[in-house]
């Protein structure tokens, strides 16, 4: 019972990366209906700017800040450089678009950085929060982390003006722009979100999973997956598909297939769902006029 | 419509490059053998891919899966069953029609994004499912399988030699194929359903069926390329087989031009000799050049799709058009 529940537990920890990670995929994927498969490794390169900015003596925190946001301009300079031109391009141009750009930072994070496997700092050390056993303190600080930027952007959509526009430009583009909002730049602001988003995961797996150029692909397949389970146009259904995909994953990996093959888990959510629940639990049907 | 003159030259190259593919291992030795057997072993590969994203439009990130699928089954069949390469190879490439048929299934319900979505997450968990524990047996775990080459009948070829014309052959009759498909009704069709897949069903084409089987056939020629890559390697391990290898078919076929079926040899030529110039640069550049394939990939991928879409074939063509009738751009 305790192996099981500490299982439970670290699969939340994990689950936490997967839900920021896979609201990073959904905030894109609203506006444009596009999956940004570079999304991993564009959190990947966001880490090492924040190791990087720790290396040489920056506090933790605001390292931390400093990297979200970095990200944030970086977010919106790729999707006014890269992205854009291909805004009216098939599904096909912007996929093998991502692609290259994923390769990209995966090829420039190791040429700056070397491809050796690094440690990274957590700012949650010491004893386990609250008496609770089953986590370390850095899996319940990254918990807590996931669940106080799901608030934030529920905040920011909800009940800012900008966050009103930006739900305005990605539901309904034409009617946005005859009322005056300015739906490029809400897209470009849609990608620097999702970049500052995925550089916290990124900096809250990094501690688990350690630093290497790499260490992104396997997370992004769970955000995939979390994303896809939970309805790929649905932020809250994606978050929740996050936290249950590393709670699956976990047990999966820990009781049925054994550790070694946990990746297939997510390749199994996917194509579980899309052959029985292709909408994901909480997305809407989707149904194209003719 | 092509015109009879531009079809006799498309003949006339074909036979060119075939002409200097069989003169090839008689002139060249060792290496340069080897790496011509793996550039015809990427181009079968290739052509699969660009059969299925090319011309049917949908996209697939993981078709390191199916060519892994051969190799194993390659490897399996004729070390732990004794069955002969040259049977070994066609019913490995039966099963990745089987499992590329499959797969094809889940991504009919939605549109290609999904397929990518599934396709990027099976080469991602390839190596992991290679090296599992269960399958140690049959798989050798992730130690892979040695396998023993093939040797030239009657002696009269080097091995090296046979396996290169094996490689040759198999590439020409799967491109004699993969042409006599795509440029007939079911080409079309197949362009039909990229293009207008609404309109193309109520011209009465069974998209479901053309979509799988579709990924079967491209399913197919990977696997036959693996097999093939497993018997002149000599050994296949789940390392080889992960989602690096899947990505550069994607470049590949990008480079070479999607929807052209000439331009996988410029594709395959492209992704076996980059990485090899990397290699040879990092005696000089040391660990940082293990970044250079990837980053002259990325950035070639999002070069091409914004100025080149048609790759290299489709530059060549430009370049042909243009010499011969010059002045005459815009016809």
């Amino acid at each position: 019972m305790n192996e099981f529940l500490h299982q439970l537990a670290s699969g939340l920890a994990l689950g936490g990366v997967y839900a920021i990670m896979a609201l990073a995929l959904v905030m894109i994927y609203q506006a444009t209906q596009l999956v940004n498969f570079a999304q991993g490794e564009m959190a990947m390169f966001s880490t090492y700017f924040a190791w990087k900015l720790m290396d040489s003596g920056w506090p933790y925190w605001r390292a931390f800040a400093a990297t979200a946001l970095i990200s944030f301009v970086g977010g919106i300079v790729i999707e006014r450089l890269v992205v854009r031109p291909f805004a009216k391009a098939p599904v096909l141009a912007s996929v093998i678009v991502f692609i290259g750009l994923a390769l990209i930072f995966n090829a420039l994070a190791g040429w700056l950085y070397g491809y050796s496997v690094t440690s990274f700092d957590t700012p949650f050390s010491g004893r386990p929060w609250l008496g609770n056993v089953y986590m370390s303190a850095h899996e319940s600080g990254a918990v807590a982390v996931s669940l106080c930027v799901l608030a934030l952007v529920y905040a920011f959509f909800r009940f800012t003006p900008l966050g009103l526009a930006m739900r305005a430009a990605a539901q309904n583009p034409v009617s946005s722009r005859l009322v005056g909002i300015r739906v490029g730049w809400m897209l470009a602001m849609g990608w620097g979100l999702a970049a500052a988003i995925g550089s916290i995961a990124g900096m809250m797996a990094a501690p688990i999973v350690y630093l290497d150029p790499n260490m992104m692909a396997g997370i992004l397949i769970y955000a995939f997956a979390g994303a896809v389970l939970g309805g790929i146009d649905n932020p809250f259904g994606a978050a929740f598909g996050g936290f249950a995909v590393g709670v699956l994953e976990n047990l999966v990996g820990a009781y049925v297939v054994g550790a070694e093959v946990k990746l297939s888990v997510a390749l199994a959510i996917i194509v579980a769902v899309l052959v029985w629940r292709p909408s994901g639990l909480f997305g809407r049907r989707l149904v194209a006029r003719v | 419509m092509m015109s009879g003159s531009s079809g006799r030259q498309r003949r006339g190259v074909t036979l060119a490059v075939l002409a200097c593919a069989i003169a090839f291992p008689f002139l060249a030795s060792g290496y340069h053998l080897y790496q011509g057997a793996q550039v015809l072993i990427l181009a079968i590969a290739l052509l699969g891919l660009n059969l299925l994203t090319g011309f049917n439009g949908q996209i697939s990130l993981g078709h390191g899966a199916f060519f892994a699928i051969g190799g194993y089954g390659a490897a399996i069949l004729t070390e732990k069953f004794g069955v002969a390469y040259w049977a070994a190879i066609p019913i490995a490439s039966l099963v990745c029609f089987g499992a590329g048929f499959l797969f094809g299934f889940p991504a009919l319900r939605f549109g290609g994004l999904y397929l990518a979505l599934a396709t990027f997450a099976l080469a991602v968990a390839t190596p992991q499912i290679l090296s599992y524990k269960g399958f140690d047996a049959w798989t050798g775990g992730s130690q892979g399988v040695l396998l023993a080459k093939p040797h030239a009948p009657f002696g009269l070829l080097t091995a090296d030699q046979w396996i290169y014309l094996v490689c040759l052959f198999c590439a020409a009759v799967l491109y004699w194929a993969a042409r006599n498909l795509a440029t007939g009704r079911i080409g079309r069709a197949l362009i039909a359903i990229r293009d207008q897949p609404i309109a193309a069903e109520t011209m009465g084409v069974n998209a479901a069926l053309y979509k799988t089987t579709c990924f079967g056939v491209s399913a197919l020629y990977a696997g036959v390329a693996g097999g093939l890559s497993a018997i002149a390697v000599g050994f296949v391990s789940p390392e080889s087989f992960g989602l690096s290898l899947s990505l550069s078919f994607l470049v590949g076929i990008v480079v070479g031009g999607l929807a052209s079926l000439g331009g996988v040899l410029f594709g395959a030529l492209f992704i076996e000799f980059v990485p090899n110039l990397a290699d040879q640069l990092s005696v000089n550049f040391g660990e940082s050049a293990k970044a250079l394939p990837g980053a002259i990939y990325g950035l070639l991928l999002i070069l091409i799709m914004a100025a080149m879409p048609t790759g290299v074939a489709g530059a060549l063509r430009f370049a042909a058009r243009l010499a011969a009738a010059p002045g005459a751009r815009s016809s």
